[in-house]
């Protein structure tokens, strides 16, 4: 069993969430870049292109693309499809809005690169009253690919 | 965050339980954000009328009140909406009653797109329906504080007007729209709209398709930040600068550009700089051209085209001038649709010049509103788009699962006369 490890950063939704992780070593789009209805995933050129972010705490570096991206992110709390939690590296207006209307624990700003310490299935919580993550990495081999998700093809 | 006196009393209800709801998702983003204080707008740039399942759902359960208190502000509250404090536009949104008949698009949404229409303008919302409310009349003054959305006119008010807005969204600007008021934080401070890198451009660079190569060059290179461009550059008009700053919203997330002695931040390549040290120049020649132009028609493959769509961001006067003078007396292949997407107000003057009835009896379509990415809508059976604009080239493959062809305005007419797409970088 693998040691506990324990990142500092700032709030940027407050609240606890504890899933598993789903890290995206790009960033992410929201219109044109998410399904809200499933989930998912869906540019075609992103290495997390359809794995699903349901459920999980979702490890990013930034937002990109259109201004429609809080809107897509809000769509997935409507549709029950939102992430548990979000840690992103780069506080855009997209990303912190995002986050908002998503209404999940969010930390930013951390004192390591969330995108390298923490790997897709790690156990992870977000603190983030105190702005901190508590990483338990998942027992070696780690798989990118999680059971529960399907690759589709358009 | 430090509220002022006025900020805290809407926050506890003095103008009521919308303007205290928007205050709330104000001090939650601007908490969310780390920024100081909010700033003073009178300017809001959103969207509210655009239908979706969701907001379908909303408005059947309560109105369209329900349908903004959830979507425009974040909040469960049952309130009604006050009036908008502050001017407020609509930005593009989906197609209307006028494409019925030529854009598939779901009848029921047209109907509830119509019905926001009147709502909202009742409540003060100037429905210019446009990503480019800058080519209709909307245009703040250098240094005022604005909020708006939709990346193409976000970086053409930061980049040529000199106006400070981030990129907001769908609920900071129903928000601002109520309270006058958004997070002071990113492009509202100086030192945050200083180039951070230099591009040297050692090829010619002229008209719209150049420009806009060259924008997704920079959004390529810089990604969220600040571009500073100079060298071989024909003196750029506002449609240069419209497709330039599209593309570099696409490709990246840029925001603010410069222009050395072109646009109104940057004096001298020093004064974009603020004074710091001018970053080695990175530069953009014929092969960085090439490989841009390559990149933009790699997602084409059949040279059989069924759909030209013009407009994207919504075309200026002087496009719809030229695709008519291009398509005068000439006839659209068989197979082959081309729709030309302009704002509403422009369409007036367009029919009024005679130049849309030119495109039409050409075979083309003038449709107003909305595009083909807003409102996932395309000539049924298009397996093979062209276009003028790389960011519909950049987006349109990836949301509607097409092949793109990117070219001259002239390639594109020619490809809807003859049906073949033998565009050609020259």
């Amino acid at each position: 069993m693998s040691t506990a490890v324990v990142l500092r950063g700032r709030t940027v939704v407050p609240g606890l969430a504890e899933g598993e992780a789903l890290v995206s070593p790009e960033t992410i789009s929201g219109w044109g870049g998410i399904d809200p209805a499933r989930g998912i995933v869906i540019e075609r050129r992103h290495p997390l292109y359809g794995q699903s972010f349901a459920g999980r705490i979702l490890v990013f570096p930034g937002a990109k693309g259109s201004s429609g991206w809080a809107g897509f992110f809000q769509a997935t709390r409507l549709a029950g499809t939102a992430p548990l939690g979000m840690i992103f590296v780069t506080t855009t207006t997209k990303a912190a809005l995002g986050a908002v209307v998503t209404r999940v624990p969010t930390v930013t700003g951390l004192d390591q690169d969330p995108l390298t310490v923490i790997r897709t299935g790690d156990r992870v919580r977000i603190d983030a009253d105190l702005g901190t993550v508590t990483v338990h990495p998942a027992p070696a081999p780690h798989t990118v690919t999680h059971p529960s998700t399907t690759r589709r093809r358009p | 965050m430090k509220l002022s006196d006025t900020d805290k009393a809407m926050l506890d209800g003095a103008e009521g339980p919308a303007v205290a709801a928007a205050m709330d998702l104000l001090v939650r983003y601007g908490q969310a954000l780390d920024a100081e204080q909010l700033c003073d707008v009178r300017n809001v740039a959103g969207t509210m009328t655009q239908p979706s399942p969701a907001k379908a759902r909303l408005v059947r359960e309560g109105g369209w009140h329900k349908a903004y208190a959830v979507l425009n502000l974040d909040s469960d509250g049952d309130f009604a909406i006050p009036d908008m404090k502050v001017p407020t536009c609509q930005l593009q949104q989906s197609f209307g009653p006028d494409a019925e008949g030529i854009a598939p698009y779901p009848k029921e949404f047209v109907a509830l797109q119509t019905d926001a229409e009147a709502f909202y303008s009742r409540k003060g919302v100037n429905i210019l329906a446009t990503c480019t409310p800058y080519q209709v009349g909307n245009l703040p003054v250098r240094g005022e504080h604005v909020a708006w959305m939709e990346s193409s006119a976000v970086v053409y008010a930061n980049s040529v007007l000199g106006a400070r807005t981030n990129c907001e969204g769908t609920a900071s600007t129903g928000a601002a729209s109520l309270t006058g008021r958004i997070p002071c934080w990113g492009n509202h401070h100086t030192e945050n709209r200083l180039g951070t890198h230099h591009i040297d451009v050692r090829t010619p660079v002229v008209g719209p398709l150049d420009w806009g190569m060259l924008g997704y060059f920079a959004g390529g290179l810089v990604q969220e930040e600040r571009p500073v461009v100079t060298g071989t550059l024909a003196r750029p008009d506002p449609l240069d600068l419209k497709h330039f700053g599209a593309a570099a919203a696409s490709s990246g997330g840029v925001e603010i550009y410069h222009l050395p002695g072109i646009t109104p931040e940057a004096p001298s390549l020093e004064a974009a700089f603020g004074g710091r040290p001018v970053p080695e120049a990175v530069p953009y020649g014929e092969r960085e051209r090439r490989a841009v132009y390559e990149d933009l028609n790699s997602q084409g493959n059949d040279p059989d085209v069924d759909f030209v769509l013009l407009g994207c961001p919504h075309a200026s006067l002087d496009q719809v001038r030229d695709t008519a003078r291009l398509l005068e007396g000439r006839r659209l292949s068989s197979g082959t649709q081309l729709w030309l997407m302009v704002p509403r107000a422009l369409r007036t003057t367009a029919d009024r010049n005679g130049w849309t009835q030119t495109i039409e009896r050409a075979g083309g379509r003038v449709l107003t509103d909305s595009c083909p990415a807003m409102s996932r809508s395309v000539p049924p059976g298009t397996k093979v788009f062209a276009t003028d604009s790389a960011k519909q080239a950049h987006y349109l493959p990836a949301i509607l699962g097409i092949e793109a062809w990117f070219g001259t305005l002239a390639d594109c007419v020619d490809a809807a006369v003859t049906g073949t797409w033998k565009g050609d970088l020259r």
